[in-house]
């Protein structure tokens, strides 16, 4: 019975829409499929254009045309008052696709893919998938797409790195015709999803995946089958005709995945979070056009102060600006679409767009992007996104205009097929009522989420209900409701409608006993009296400008000011140049265009300034009592890395660059500058033989990552030995990986090694034959493959040509000898063994072999193979002559590298300003980086730290740091910063607590953020 | 310089030279009972009270102090030794509480492990007999001058109890300052994430009330345990939760959060616990006036540590007990964390850089020292230069709060001079012999 009622049903639903040619049918056919013609219509035929009584006809599934003469055939609509859009487009979804399934966990790590066939090795790329096949027809959801006025969605199969093809589907009701496109889009994003395969673990991980798939895709075209077939490259090779869209997780990946992007000329488009406004002048020059979410977060519970000191300055500044994210977007004329994606409840998308209306967005820019933004995105701008003759019959009809906070939608049309939204208008009905019945009188409350409290007239305080448990519900225009009174058993029930416009409710009821009354309730217009609702000042009109709130970045401490270099002479300070002239003890520095001028016991100005002399302002800083040192570089250091330190998934990594996923928004990025670290190298985690490229940053805070990187440094690599790399301390499940002992690392070196060898020569070789084509066989287009770029060898052969170093994680003396012995082997020299604690007991052969040492000041017995680690190591590596430094590998001791420096006098006497060039000019010259950082000397950076005690002593803390002689920390400053984290604070949490009251709150809980060591093994890419 | 001293020289030499053979230094040898009275003259003594004597001397006999003051004043002529120790600074020995010392030598092996045991409710635990002397890591500790500890079972919610040590002895009888000072618990988190959505939002914890309230239910029987019938009937942990009721040891609470602490603090005032102390206190500043009404101490957590929150201020943790000191709030050092065992001999180092955000010198020393002795309740013979006090202190050459000046020349344990030497020093010498050939 219920199929013959559901196959009427679907029949007669489907009276205006058109079946398939091809398909049999079931009784007689509706041979003819009528003309619509809508008169009167408010028309919106795109963003910027509206025709009042505009008349337009629609014939199955397109626009016939507009403006045209009634055709007296067909059926006619009158759409007087009412607003015509075209329909929305939502280009983020997995509508009509099944849910990604976890595989089976097992114990071990999982090193090759599950999927069989004859796919790539990956299972986390997966571009051979199409959402197409996979969509099915969604009934339900598809109501609730068409209720916010969408009618076209592109969907895709939500899971994995390269995650296939979308589809485009219409939202209508006959899923044979819904399918738009097939192949209508390709999807990427960092995330590896449900694979269980180890690799990739981390964000650097993820993305030397993509590269490498983008190289590979290329070299395999070029192989013209002669490589064994592999459906994954062919799949990942067919879909780069589509447009590409890259989904984030933060606003930085936008920054991330554009740089893949212009590495292989593709022009992403970015699937954002809703946080772009936080770096919004880069991702404009990303030239990417967004689909961003309106998911704005709902006000904290801030009713526990102790709770809400937990919660974070971004996090109360983020709820306060995300409503402005489009405003900003459109501002910067950034192209962008929206999705109801991320929304927690998809009913909320109108509302939400409607608020980024009432936060300064134009009208014109949210049509835009709901309709031709999106339709351009997917190169669909002739057929969706307009209503214009011959375009797809997808259009809304409105009571209002769309924007306004009441308007309802009546209709959604999805290719000609008419879906009744919203029958009427609804019916206003929530406020405050005056019941009575047989001379009583109460006053009734009904609410907007269908709840209704009942207060006795005259007794009308909120708080003050008769405590009765009230029922309400409305199916427009009738409303129930029961309720009991106190004092009196059984329950009222009482049922109405509104048949004045939601002015008067009248019906009748049942008392208690059963016998019947008549009732009325008449609404009352809300005055100012004891009800009044609290007011929230108007968002916009209290601040000048919503840009006067962003700071940079987007962080407790993040700053607002912009910083120019000053022109700088510090007077009659200690310094220690830690260069040729040692320390002076009342000396004089001199700093301009971001470089050292002068150094030295007397500067004379205006010879060394000339013109600037008097042109510009000069600071001049009675040093008296302070000491002046170059900015302490951090030659181990795992601050300011997005998602994952350690790739670590394979015993050798080289592909995979720390540079990928510098994160500019660290608070460590600050505190450290406050320890006086000016630069950092960030080096991959010790989980592997041969780990991943670092990247070599000073702390510019505020800046983006790109901006933070050390302009010219030389590439480093991070390799490891011991414990780590053999898996000892990951658990018993962790014994299969290649190599499990000390001898196994040994051979991990001499095969990659030898392969990069092999590499080499192949390439070689191709250059050499390439060489030798004759001008002839050019012209004739001959060409010779090249070899496959591989950039794990590719990092391996740098470092064989001295072009790359070598920066090893390292404690016991006999595998750094053996690695000493296969650099020896292989004609490279290693650069820097790291940690390095039993350095001291072979520095002899360190120092033949040309190595130099960062090492640890105290550190021991936290595993086996520290235990012979000796706080002398430093001091007895430094008498052999070996270049020493001390690093953090941690964030909170970098914020006192220079305590760590002094502990090289205390253990093993090593002269004071020799120890503090620990924490300087060594790791300067252990990063190559020493022609321009690590001592003060006449034109290297003005990085520089002032100190108010001897460095090296507990009691000292920087006043200030500068970086290219900018002011990134000084006290003052961080005593202003601290003013506006508290004002901000108050603030906001002030406009919470109110706002929570009137629209509901979410608990605190943030997450905190991750501080990496070497040894750090996460996977947060799921 | 005398002949004695010259002889502990040689020793101090000799054992260096036979270890540095060995390759694997011995733990040094337990120091000898003072058998001749000294004194020390001419240093800035730091008493640990939170006052100093500049130009001091101390003097000692019999293991007993007898005498401390100015160096003019002092009776020369009563002291079988007199060293002039001109510039250098006097201390009393430092205390590290909270300390798992001798219970854990290699973090990742797990063989060396025993500081903590299975179960949720183990009052009955007891650290001392599992605390090792001849631990490798205690003597690199001792070489930077901190002389005692609290040995504390660590725990998912009630660890045991913990015992004051100090470190020269034989074997822990020898060590032994204080059996049993207090019963430490590990106070349960109160929140914890909401899986339930995609969002991060925190939710109370169901454990929480639970662990609470069968905690309540202990010290509800251990009153009744008290007055029970036949003595013979032996119940280990009510046994350890009465001895708390009757306020014969310390209560450690190890909470962290502002609210952890309060709610710790009315359990206090319910069960009549007289002696509670917080360990950790990340959020103390923002209680101080509760705690002080309470009459309840913070040791303060590892200072060198981040800031909790982004937003907080940088150096939060280091002025810390600056804070607690102005609110008038007692409290002491402690350096639980990563790595806690080797830290240990960081601890000096803290209150070098507290003093550097902002708190008095010799208030420093105090957290290092009396404040510790007190809160530990071993003030009546350790933890400050007192005449009739133990003669345990340290001789630093410089400033022993700076990393940079701490050099700890000698170290006295109740009078017995200690070889302050190490494996690591072993080390040292050997290699540095390896490179003198």
């Amino acid at each position: 019975m219920r199929s013959i009622l559901f196959c009427f049903l679907f029949l007669a639903n489907s009276l205006s829409s058109i079946p398939q040619e091809t398909f049999p049918l079931n009784g007689a056919e509706n041979s003819v499929s009528p003309i619509y013609t809508f008169i009167n219509a408010t028309l919106h035929t795109d963003p910027s254009n509206v025709m009042e009584n505009a008349t337009f006809s629609i014939h199955k599934d397109r626009i016939q045309n507009i403006e045209s003469a009634v055709n007296p055939g067909s059926v006619v609509i009158d759409l007087k008052g009412k607003h015509v859009y075209p329909s929305f487009i939502d280009l983020y979804s997995a509508y009509g696709m099944p849910t990604a399934q976890s595989k089976e966990r097992s114990n071990g790590p999982q090193y090759e893919s599950l999927k069989h066939g004859a796919f790539g090795w990956n299972e986390a790329l997966n571009p051979e998938r199409n959402a197409g096949v996979l969509f099915k027809h969604d009934t339900k959801k598809a109501k609730v797409y068409r209720a916010q006025g969408f009618g076209t969605v592109l969907t895709h199969y939500n899971d994995g790195i390269h995650r296939g093809l979308g589809a485009l589907v219409a939202l209508g009701s006959n899923e044979n015709r819904n399918l738009v496109s097939k192949e209508a889009s390709a999807h990427l994003s960092f995330r590896k999803g449900k694979s269980r395969q180890s690799y990739p673990n981390s964000l650097m991980g993820v993305t030397a995946l993509i590269r490498q798939s983008y190289l590979d895709a290329e070299w395999y075209e070029g192989r013209n089958g002669l490589e064994p077939t592999d459906l994954t490259l062919e799949a990942w090779l067919a879909s780069q005709s589509l447009p590409q869209i890259f989904e984030t997780t933060e606003m930085l990946d936008i920054l991330r995945a554009d740089r893949i992007g212009d590495e292989f000329h593709i022009q992403y488009i970015m699937k954002g979070n809703g946080d772009e406004y936080q770096r919004l002048d880069e991702i404009k020059a990303t030239g990417s056009s967004l689909i961003i979410p309106v998911n704005y977060p709902k006000p904290f519970d801030v009713s526990d102060s102790f709770l809400t000191n937990t919660i974070e300055i971004d996090e109360l500044k983020h709820w306060e600006l995300a409503p402005y994210n489009p405003y900003f977007l459109a501002d910067k004329e950034i192209s962008f679409s929206f999705t109801s994606h991320g929304l927690k409840d998809q009913s909320d998308f109108l509302t939400n767009v409607r608020k980024a209306v009432r936060y300064g967005l134009s009208e014109e820019k949210a049509l835009e992007a709901l309709t031709i933004t999106p339709a351009r995105q997917l190169e669909m701008s002739d057929e969706l996104g307009v209503i214009a003759s011959g375009f797809s019959a997808n259009f809304i009809i409105t009571d209002k205009n769309i924007f306004h906070e009441k308007s309802v939608i009546l209709e959604n049309w999805v290719q000609g097929e008419k879906f009744n939204v919203n029958n009427s208008p609804e019916l206003a009905l929530e406020g405050d009522y005056n019941l009575s019945y047989d001379n009583k009188l109460y006053r009734i409350r009904l609410k907007k989420d269908g709840k209704a409290i009942i207060l006795k007239e005259r007794e009308i305080d909120a708080h003050d209900s008769l405590g009765m448990k009230v029922t309400f519900k409305q199916t427009k225009p009738f409303v129930n409701f029961n309720y009991s009174l106190k004092n009196e058993e059984g329950i009222y029930r009482l049922s109405g409608s509104d048949i004045r416009n939601g002015k008067i409710l009248e019906g009748r009821g049942n008392y208690p006993d059963g016998k019947e009354f008549e009732w009325i309730a008449v609404k009352q217009i809300a005055t100012a009296s004891i009800l009044k609702k609290i007011e929230l000042p108007k968002d916009s009109s209290e601040l000048a400008s919503p840009y006067d709130l962003l700071i940079y970045p987007f962080k407790a401490y993040g700053r607002a000011d912009t910083l120019e270099a000053e022109t700088i002479l510090i007077k009659d300070a200690t310094i220690w140049t830690c260069g040729s002239i040692g320390k002076l003890d009342r000396g004089q520095i001199l700093f301009t265009d971001g470089k050292i001028a002068a150094v030295g016991k007397e500067i004379k100005l205006e010879e060394i300034l000339g013109k600037k002399w008097e042109e510009e302002p000069i600071k001049i800083l009675d040093g008296f009592g302070m000491h002046v040192t170059p900015g302490i570089i951090d030659e181990h250091s795992h601050i300011a890395i997005s998602r994952g330190v350690n790739e670590g998934s394979q015993a050798s990594t080289a592909e995979v660059r720390i540079g990928d996923s510098v994160n500019s928004e660290d608070v460590n990025i600050y505190r450290q500058l406050a320890g006086g670290v000016t630069t950092s190298q960030l080096l991959h985690g010790s989980a592997n033989p041969i780990g991943g490229q670092s990247a070599l940053i000073k702390l510019r805070w505020g800046e983006t990552p790109e901006n933070l990187k050390f302009k010219d440094a030389p590439g480093f690599i991070k390799f490891a030995l011991g414990e780590n790399v053999k898996q000892s301390n990951w658990g018993d499940n962790y014994n299969v990986r290649f190599p499990q002992s000390r001898m196994g690392v040994e051979q991990v070196y001499y095969d990659h090694f030898h392969r990069a060898k092999e590499y080499k020569s192949k390439w070689l070789a191709y250059e050499l034959e390439r060489s030798l084509l004759t001008k002839k066989q050019l012209k004739r287009g001959e060409v010779i493959g090249s070899p496959r770029i591989d950039l794990e060898l590719e990092a391996l052969a740098e470092i064989l040509d001295s072009e790359r170093f070598v920066t090893c994680h390292s404690y016991m003396q006999h595998e750094i000898n053996m690695l000493m012995h296969v650099a020896d082997s292989m004609g490279f020299t290693l650069n820097t063994f790291t940690h390095i604690l039993e350095g001291y007991k072979l520095a002899d052969k360190m120092k033949a072999h040309g190595a130099g040492a960062s090492s640890f000041s105290d550190w021991w017995a936290y595993k086996y193979e520290v235990k012979d680690a000796i706080p002398f190591n430093g001091a007895l590596l430094w008498e052999q002559g070996i270049t020493v430094a001390y690093n953090s590998d941690d964030a909170e001791m970098a914020r006192r590298l220079n305590h760590e420096a002094a502990k090289a006098v205390k253990y093993g006497g090593v002269p004071e300003e020799e120890a503090l060039k620990f924490v300087t000019l060594n790791p300067a010259k252990l990063l190559h980086i020493d022609d321009k950082v690590g001592s003060l000397a006449f034109g290297k950076d003005a990085d520089f730290v002032i100190w108010n005690n001897h460095p090296l002593s507990v009691y000292a803390k920087p006043l200030s740091t500068y970086i290219d002689g900018k002011c990134y920390f000084s006290l003052e400053k961080d005593i202003e910063r601290r003013a506006y984290i508290a004002e901000e604070r108050n603030r906001i949490i002030q406009l919470m607590a109110l706002e929570g009251i009137s629209e509901g709150s979410q608990m605190p809980g943030k997450k905190r953020s991750q501080h990496y060591h070497c040894n750090t093994i996460t996977n947060e890419l799921h | 310089m005398n002949y004695t001293k010259n002889m502990r020289g040689l020793i101090f030499l000799l054992v260096i030279i036979v270890s540095a053979a060995s390759g694997y230094g011995q733990t040094p040898t337990p120091g000898e009972k003072q058998e001749k009275s000294i004194l020390y003259i001419n240093a800035t003594v730091h008493i640990g009270d939170g006052t100093k004597f500049i130009e001091g001397a101390v003097g000692f006999d019999n293991g007993l102090i007898s005498y401390v003051g100015t160096t003019t004043k002092v009776r020369r002529n009563l002291y079988e030794e007199v060293i002039d120790v001109e510039g250098m600074h006097i201390y009393p020995g430092f205390i590290a509480p909270n300390s798992t010392l001798g219970l854990q030598e290699i973090g990742s092996v797990r063989a060396t492990r025993d500081q903590r045991e299975v179960g949720d409710i183990n009052p009955h635990i007891r650290s001392l007999t599992a605390f090792q002397t001849e631990s490798d890591i205690t003597t690199t500790v001792r070489t930077n001058g901190i002389l005692i500890a609290q040995i504390t079972p660590r725990g998912s919610f009630v660890g045991g109890q913990s015992s004051v040590v100090h470190f020269d002895g034989w074997n822990w009888e020898d060590a032994l300052i204080r059996e049993s000072d207090g019963v430490h618990v590990y106070w349960p988190r109160m929140y914890e994430r909401d899986h339930t959505g995609k969002s991060l939002s925190l939710k109370e914890r169901g454990l929480y009330k639970k662990r609470v309230e069968s905690l309540e239910e202990y010290l509800d029987q251990a009153k009744a345990y008290q007055n029970r019938a036949n003595e013979e009937d032996v119940d280990l942990r009510l046994q350890a939760f009465s001895k708390l009721l009757k306020n014969e040891v310390n209560l450690y609470v190890h909470a962290q959060t502002a609210k952890q602490m309060t709610a710790a603090i009315s359990l206090k005032r319910k069960y009549n616990i007289e002696k509670m102390l917080i360990v950790g206190g990340r959020e103390s500043h923002l209680i101080t006036n509760l705690l002080k009404e309470n009459n309840v101490g913070v040791m303060v957590g590892r200072l060198h540590d981040l800031p909790w929150n982004d937003y907080d201020d940088l150096d939060l943790p280091y002025k810390l007990p600056k804070i607690l000191q102005d609110a008038g709030v007692k409290w002491c050092f402690e350096n639980a964390g990563d790595m806690e065992q080797m830290n240990s001999r960081n601890l000096p180092f803290y209150a070098g850089t507290a003093i550097a955000y902002g708190l008095e010198y010799e208030q420093a020393v105090a957290g290092l020292t009396l404040n510790t002795a007190e809160m530990i309740g071993v003030s009546t013979k350790y933890g400050s230069l007192q005449v009739g006090k133990s003669a345990t202190l340290i001789i630093s050459k410089g400033d022993a709060l700076d990393m940079m000046t701490n050099n700890i020349i000698s170290a006295f344990i109740d009078g017995r001079s200690l070889e302050l030497t190490n494996r690591q020093i072993g080390l040292y010498k050997k290699f540095k012999k390896k490179y003198s050939n």
